[in-house]
């Protein structure tokens, strides 16, 4: 297994998926990256993402127009972003909890939607691979990196976006300072609520878009409870990644490359059960958050509620 | 309004805003759950005069602010801005109108730098861009205005409280506060920086702003402000031009009645030492060294007060006495008896007692009765509980007795904790720990938070204890409580002892030097220059 595994083409073949199953975790987790820098814990990414891939899906099948079906995506992930932060920061629910509850919502009604809608599994024509010009002819970097669909690439256009908001611009300054004192934010004349409600509806418009990328640009199907946790990954990878987005980037890019040596070596069938392979990249979940400890960004008031004390 | 005049001032500020040449308050009322916090007050400045308000812990100053800052919405009462109704329903309401405040806990974000803790909130010049290069530069424009060093560029966490309180300072001038209320300021300052903040503000009158001096503090009121505004319970209770007050007919006002503020102190024979403490290293939480090298011998009949700015290692020396934190090196002895590393339970056991400055976290169990607090070490053993039983009856007597000595206002033996004020609350920790008749003595922070009324009784107490023998470590950071009750003085800087004098050759400035991490030269003539 492991000469094979050492062949040029088998090695290009991982690093060229795990770059497209990044996608996923890495809509996801930048979204959740400005949930927590304002100091909002959004468990219930898994739920939106659930939620955005049967959305998407069912906007391609019907109309047959990717846009659309990224619309779609978008604007359900905005209304249960803006649901999740009514819970969050108007009830000022207990945000461990309801994010629990958000999740069970997003993965019961997607999968009610999809027994309504649909008898037995359909596919879509996804997001078509587009080959960068002439970067993509480029041996080996040009087939693990210049060779993906479009929500890939804008993925990964996302993390230096997503840098430049957070440390170069007065709306990023008012995200870092609510998630880390909210008091001091407060007493600075900034909405601490209008910003939270921001980052948290910004996070499920992500998400969402996180969930179509499966349905309609990597797997082009809808199944039932299809994210299969990456929900809960992405959460982890924003601790992981330490709140900065090229740290998430990076912990995006580790498990799903554990994830496609996991799928390559499930394919071969060999030496190790496939339980023990599909469990790795949540057992390294676990052991990278232990031992990831650069805690300088955390922010202070992640999960607090705010409230002016009157 | 007194004879107050406004005409001598510039028209506008140097910052290029607009004064505020009156600001009333009228009526003002706030009711919280149970607590009237403010009855029907009115208060007042003017451009170009400090306005103390003076009053005790929860007497309702800082509330009352906080209504003409915009964070709370008074239940009745107007605000009148250069005679005109203003409407302030939001701090960002209030910062448009000229009206900025220096929070009793400051409002920094610490993992921000100066600059942007700034900016925050304020539209950039590059607007959607930060633009930190020019805020910086009108940072170090403003600094140099108003002799309020700050490096722009440093992270908040780094700094020490005094440069932090001169960045909140300087924050409410970079949005044009004509008007500038400032909560407590002083309460964590060292003496020399209290003199550069009095500086500052006299210069900001000069330049015609309107300041807010609150205190519980009377010789800073004496010596900052124009006038003074007493609270009492909410109520307004007096209002004085400063040159007609006095320290005692503030202390009146402020407490309701006489305040001793010389305590007799009756000569003590001082024993052999009690407790020693040699070359004693510790941690911070941080895993920092907290201490470096502590030295310091108390003997029977003496109060040892330690001085220092908050944070130089007070904390975890009480600690590490108590058996509360590990010692990484050195030794700790009572009686010449090595106790290092012992454990609380045992400690008590040598004889000694422990008042800890987190009285809400490590004094008392804020869920139990008064009586259970009363009796939190020794319910274990006699006369308290016989086998596994509690003696309710005998409990409820020893617990009348102590509440009746020590003057504990309560309800009932069954009142919970929570409910009774600070002051009695310290008066409860104390009646409990000098129940058991302490050959050695922590007092860290003692009175911190309570009300003068009760501190004049603690401090009579711990020097009754003295009087009886006992060894007794007085941890604070008011220099005036060191100075009332210690026989000698240690300073602590940074974990180290800078040095240890006699209460005959103490004085404030002196002090004030070490305690910034001079070192005192014991051959330099008194008052040399720095
Ligand atoms: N947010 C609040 N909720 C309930 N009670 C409060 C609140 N803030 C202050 N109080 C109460 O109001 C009273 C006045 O408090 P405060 O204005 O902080 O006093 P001071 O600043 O003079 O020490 C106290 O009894 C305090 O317990
Ligand atoms: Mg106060």
């Amino acid at each position: 297994m492991i000469d094979q595994l050492l062949d040029s083409s088998v090695l290009i073949g991982i690093a060229a998926s795990g770059i497209r199953l990044a996608t996923p975790y890495l809509y996801a987790a930048i979204g959740e990256t400005f949930g927590q820098r304002s100091g909002v814990l959004n468990l219930g990414v898994e739920g939106i993402m659930l939620m955005g891939a049967f959305s998407g899906f069912w906007a391609v099948y019907t109309s047959g127009s990717l846009a659309l079906g990224v619309l779609a995506a978008l604007l359900v992930g905005l209304l249960m972003g803006l649901g999740t932060a009514f819970i969050n920061v108007t009830l000022k629910a207990e945000q461990g909890i309801s994010g629990i509850g958000i999740f069970l919502f997003g993965l019961g009604l997607s999968e009610l939607l999809f027994q309504q809608s649909f008898d037995g599994v359909v596919t879509v024509r996804g997001f078509p691979k587009i080959r960068v010009p002439l970067l993509s002819e480029v041996p080996v970097i040009g087939e693990i990196f210049f060779q993906h669909n479009l929500l890939v690439y804008v993925a990964f256009a996302l993390v230096p976006i997503a840098w430049f908001v957070l440390n170069r611009t007065t709306l990023g300054l008012k995200i870092r300072a609510v998630g880390q004192n909210p008091q001091a934010a407060d007493a600075m004349g900034i909405s601490v609520a209008r910003v939270r409600y921001l980052t948290v509806t910004f996070g499920g418009m992500m998400a969402a878009m996180a969930g179509a990328s499966l349905s309609i640009a990597l797997l082009n199907v809808f199944q039932q409870n299809m994210t299969a946790g990456q929900g809960f990954i992405a959460v982890a990878l924003v601790y992981f990644g330490s709140w900065r987005p090229f740290g998430v980037m990076a912990g995006a890019l580790l498990f799903s490359t554990v994830n496609a040596l996991q799928l390559w070596v499930r394919t071969k069938g060999i030496d190790i059960p496939a339980e023990y392979a599909s469990m790795a990249p949540y057992l390294l979940t676990i052991l990278a958050l232990v031992l990831a400890a650069q805690r300088v960004d955390q922010p202070a008031a992640l999960t607090k509620p705010f409230e002016r004390g009157e | 309004m007194d004879s107050f005049s406004t005409d001598t001032l510039p028209k506008t500020l140097p910052t290029g805003h607009a004064r505020i040449n009156t600001m009333q308050m009228q009526g003002i009322v706030k009711h919280f759950p149970g607590v009237l916090a403010v009855d029907h007050v009115d208060f007042d400045v003017s451009a170009g005069e400090v306005h103390a308000l003076l009053g005790e812990n929860g007497a309702g100053k800082s509330t009352l602010m906080k209504i003409l800052y915009g964070l709370y919405q008074p239940n009745a009462g107007e605000i009148v801005l250069n005679g005109v109704h203003a409407a302030i329903k939001s701090p960002a309401d209030a910062i448009r109108q000229g009206i900025g405040m220096v929070h009793q806990h400051f409002m920094l974000v610490p993992s921000l730098t100066v600059a942007e803790n700034v900016a925050l909130g304020l539209r950039s010049s590059r607007e959607p861009l930060l633009d930190l290069n020019t805020v910086a530069e009108r940072i170090n424009e403003l600094a140099k205005n108003y002799g309020l060093q700050v490096d722009p560029w440093a992270p908040v966490w780094q700094l020490a409280v005094g440069e932090q309180q001169r960045v909140e300072i300087v924050k409410a001038l970079y949005r044009g506060a004509a008007l500038l209320i400032l909560d407590e300021p002083t309460a964590v300052l060292t003496p020399q920086e209290v003199t550069d903040l009095f500086d500052t503000l006299r210069h900001m009158v000069r330049d015609g702003h309107a300041l807010i001096f609150i205190s519980h503090k009377l010789h800073e009121v004496l010596a900052i402000s124009d006038r003074v505004t007493v609270l009492r319970d909410g109520r307004k209770v007096g209002k004085i031009a400063t040159r007609d007050a006095t320290k005692e007919s503030l202390a009146r006002m402020m407490v309701g009645r006489e305040v001793v503020f010389q305590y007799q102190r009756r000569a003590v024979e001082v024993g052999p030492p009690l407790l020693k403490v040699e070359n004693l290293w510790a941690h911070s939480d941080r895993g920092t060294d907290a201490l470096r090298g502590v030295n310091l011998d108390i003997r029977a009949g003496e109060i040892l007060g330690l001085a220092g700015v908050s944070g130089n290692g007070q904390r975890e020396l009480a600690q590490v006495l108590f058996g509360l934190r590990p010692a990484l090196r050195g030794e700790v002895l009572i009686d010449g008896q090595p106790v290092t590393g012992k454990q609380p339970a045992a400690l008590n056991r040598l004889g000694m007692s422990y008042i800890p400055e987190e009285r809400m976290i490590d004094g008392v169990i804020t869920d139990f009765t008064v009586a259970e607090n009363l009796i939190l070490q020794m319910h274990g053993s006699r006369p308290f509980s016989a086998s596994i039983f509690l003696r309710p009856r005998l409990i409820a007597r020893r617990c009348g007795q102590l509440i009746e000595n020590f003057n504990i206002r309560t309800p009932s033996q069954e009142t919970l904790i929570k409910s009774l004020s600070g002051g009695n609350i310290q008066k409860l920790v104390m009646a409990r720990e000098l129940s058991r008749s302490p050959r050695v003595l922590i007092a860290a922070q003692p009175t911190r938070g309570v009300d003068i009324g009760a501190t004049e009784y603690i401090h009579q107490r711990l020097l009754d204890q003295r009087a009886k023998g006992t060894a007794t470590l007085l941890i604070s950071e008011d220099l005036d409580e060191i100075l009332a009750l210690s026989d000698r003085i240690a300073v602590i800087y940074e974990g180290e002892i800078v040095g240890v004098i006699d209460r005959s050759e103490a004085d404030v400035q002196h002090l004030g030097l070490m305690m910034a991490g001079v070192r005192s030269e014991p051959d330099a003539a008194p008052g040399a220059e720095v």
